[in-house]
């Protein structure tokens, strides 16, 4: 294992709840945070590029899994695989395999007598290594109706540490995926630090409270922000409330402002220069968001060097 | 007829639309059942709450293996695709939480040393709000697998229903496409933002690779840009309504109200939708019948 001192920190956004911000904080930190690799782990619809200016490098196939193929010259309809196939995925007349259905698990292929049916590998994704002007971004697209999410995100997580590595980058800065199921779980995993976005809403306090309880179930350390706070001051009151209770680190705030949006529909950050001064508090918010997050990088990364010594 | 109400995007509106819709729907005198198959995040309950009558575990098969019968001979870590069973030469581990419930390693141990027990993943709740019928599913937390639970949700609509509304998750993978794979129609609730575009495309993408017929409603459609706009009059896809950024909306949303009940002007829109959605959904199945 590396030192703590040596080792790549790595913070993860998240939120619960979808369009509550994580995106455009996480573009935002990619401004403000220095010698970082960013990650985009919302593999199912990934955004952070539209407001990166990536310069567009080489793209590689992800196959996470395998899907079943029939040879309906060879199969005899005997039965066998329908039988047996737990997704009802295969049908006799005409013999085929519904690939929605198919999950992949092969016991069709080891089952049938005549050797009709195969399992071969699927195209589920692409993924890539670009640069832009605030460092490498690592992201990735899952193909349309795909599984699988949480393998290509995991895939990015490695790819993005390996770049931290090999171009001596100290952080990465995780973009991740609204909801509490695979792909989430995938994307925090062993991260140093989870910044939890949501919004002074009934649906965002609701989803706040489920996605803290994967983050505590994990055991990583945590921190809130309610965005658009004024749009509901006694439910952001409430948040922040719950969010303290529930053990976060720190609980920050962003103003609503409708900067925001224009900078994203400009390809920007409502942090960028050009923005800041349209901006009616966000873009003040998001950097004391950062400098806060930053301090408590920082933080844990002297624990864990104290630990390991 | 089914109604799925979906989004590339997060945070668009999916369930404002569909608990509005259900509302204004019941409150004309229809059969009304609304299915919340956003399982990670459910949150009809909080506009339409409801007392849960009862309730359905949610469990999934996994194996577990007999150490006293098996002999170490290793076939079933070889079927397994999912790495879920890994023999060991002192044991067999089982991940249960990567198994796919597939029945190989079970059917093929030579020995039969394997036999499946019930691991529980999530819940069904049912239950009414008023007179709208109500099936949510929950996701345990800390499990992944949306989809079973998705599934268990849907085997509860009810035939007799004159309009099922389904609160699909976001995103185009898994999740989604089980939420909405039925559906007589899919409205996609998208924003005309930079993000709220490029996401809506994967949307149109997936519900193109369903054959499943789908139209827009534009949410906050007086902020961002006008290339939502344009993308669908390119495209020929239909924009049944138009929601602006009212804040009187966002402000009910965020207390839990529907905007049908306390916004004046949107009981008249969300019957408008409803009546388009009808329709268009109508349209469908006699073309498919036919």
């Amino acid at each position: 294992m590396d030192s703590g001192g040596d080792a790549v920190r790595e913070l993860v956004v998240i939120s619960g709840k979808g369009g509550t911000g994580k995106t455009s904080v996480t573009a935002a930190f990619a401004r403000f945070a220095s010698q970082k690799v960013l990650a985009d782990c919302d593999v199912d619809a990934a955004d952070l590029h539209l407001v990166l200016a990536p310069r567009s490098g080489e793209r590689h196939e992800f196959s996470g899994r395998k899907r079943a193929v029939l040879d309906a010259a060879r199969c005899t309809s005997c039965g066998v695989c329908v039988e047996h196939c737990r997704f009802t995925a295969l049908q006799l007349d005409p013999p085929r395999v519904d690939p929605l259905d198919c999950e992949g698990c092969g016991l069709c292929a080891r089952l049938c007598p005549v050797g009709a049916v195969r399992l071969s590998p699927v195209v589920s994704g692409v993924w890539a290594v670009d640069d832009t002007a605030w460092g490498p971004l690592v992201h990735a697209q899952l193909g349309v109706a795909e599984d699988n999410s949480g393998k290509l995100v995991s895939l990015v997580r490695q790819e993005a540490r390996r770049v931290a590595k090999e171009r001596g980058l100290g952080t990465i800065l995780v973009d991740g995926a609204p909801g509490i199921g695979c792909p989430v779980i995938a994307s925090l995993t062993g991260s140093s630090l989870v910044l939890v976005v949501t919004e002074p809403t009934v649906a965002g306090r609701h989803d706040l409270g489920r996605v803290v309880g994967v983050v505590r179930h994990f055991r990583l350390p945590f921190a809130v922000c309610v965005n658009k706070t004024d749009l509901n001051p006694e439910v952001a009151a409430g948040v922040r409330a719950q969010a303290r209770e529930a053990g976060a680190l720190f609980v920050s705030t962003i103003r609503y402002d409708r900067a925001v949006t224009r900078a994203m529909v400009a390809g920007g950050s409502v942090v960028d220069e050009e923005w800041t001064r349209e901006s009616g508090g966000a873009a003040e918010d998001m950097r004391m968001l950062w400098a806060r997050t930053e301090r408590e990088l920082d933080r844990l990364a002297g624990e864990d060097e104290d630990k390991g010594e | 007829m089914r109604i799925a109400v979906a989004s590339g995007k997060g945070g668009t509106g999916k369930t404002t639309v569909a608990t509005n819709l259900a509302r204004v729907a019941v409150d004309q005198g229809l059969r009304v059942q609304l299915l919340d198959c956003d399982v990670e995040e459910p949150n009809c309950s909080l506009f339409l709450p409801f007392r849960v009558e009862r309730t359905a575990p949610v469990e999934l098969n996994v194996p577990r293996v007999d150490e006293a019968v098996c002999t170490r001979c290793g076939l079933c870590g070889e079927v397994c695709e999912f790495r879920a069973i890994v023999p060991l030469a002192t044991a067999v581990l089982v991940f249960a939480e990567l198994c796919h419930s597939c029945g190989a390693c079970t059917l093929l141990c030579p020995e039969q040393a394997i036999v499946e027990e019930r691991r529980r993943t999530g819940e069904v709740q049912i239950g009414r709000a008023g007179d709208i019928r109500m099936v949510a599913g929950l996701l345990d937390v800390g499990e992944t697998k949306a989809p079973p639970v998705i599934k268990a949700v849907k085997a509860h609509a009810d035939p007799r229903a004159d309009l099922v509304v389904i609160d699909a998750p976001p995103g185009t993978s898994c999740p989604v496409i089980e939420a909405v794979r039925e559906s007589d129609l899919v409205v996609l609730v998208a924003e005309p933002t930079p993000f709220g575009l490029h996401d809506l495309k994967l949307a149109v993408e997936a519900m193109r690779a369903l054959t499943r017929p789908f139209a827009v409603v534009a949410n906050r459609a007086d902020v961002g840009d006008d290339a939502l706009r344009a993308y669908c009059a390119r495209e020929g896809i239909e924009i049944l309504l138009e929601i602006a950024d009212d804040r009187a909306v966002a402000g009910a949303s965020s207390r839990g109200e529907l905007a049908v009940d306390v916004v004046p002007g949107y009981r008249e829109r969300f019957s408008g939708l409803l009546a388009a959605v009808c329709q268009r959904g109508e349209q469908w199945t006699r073309a498919v019948t036919r």
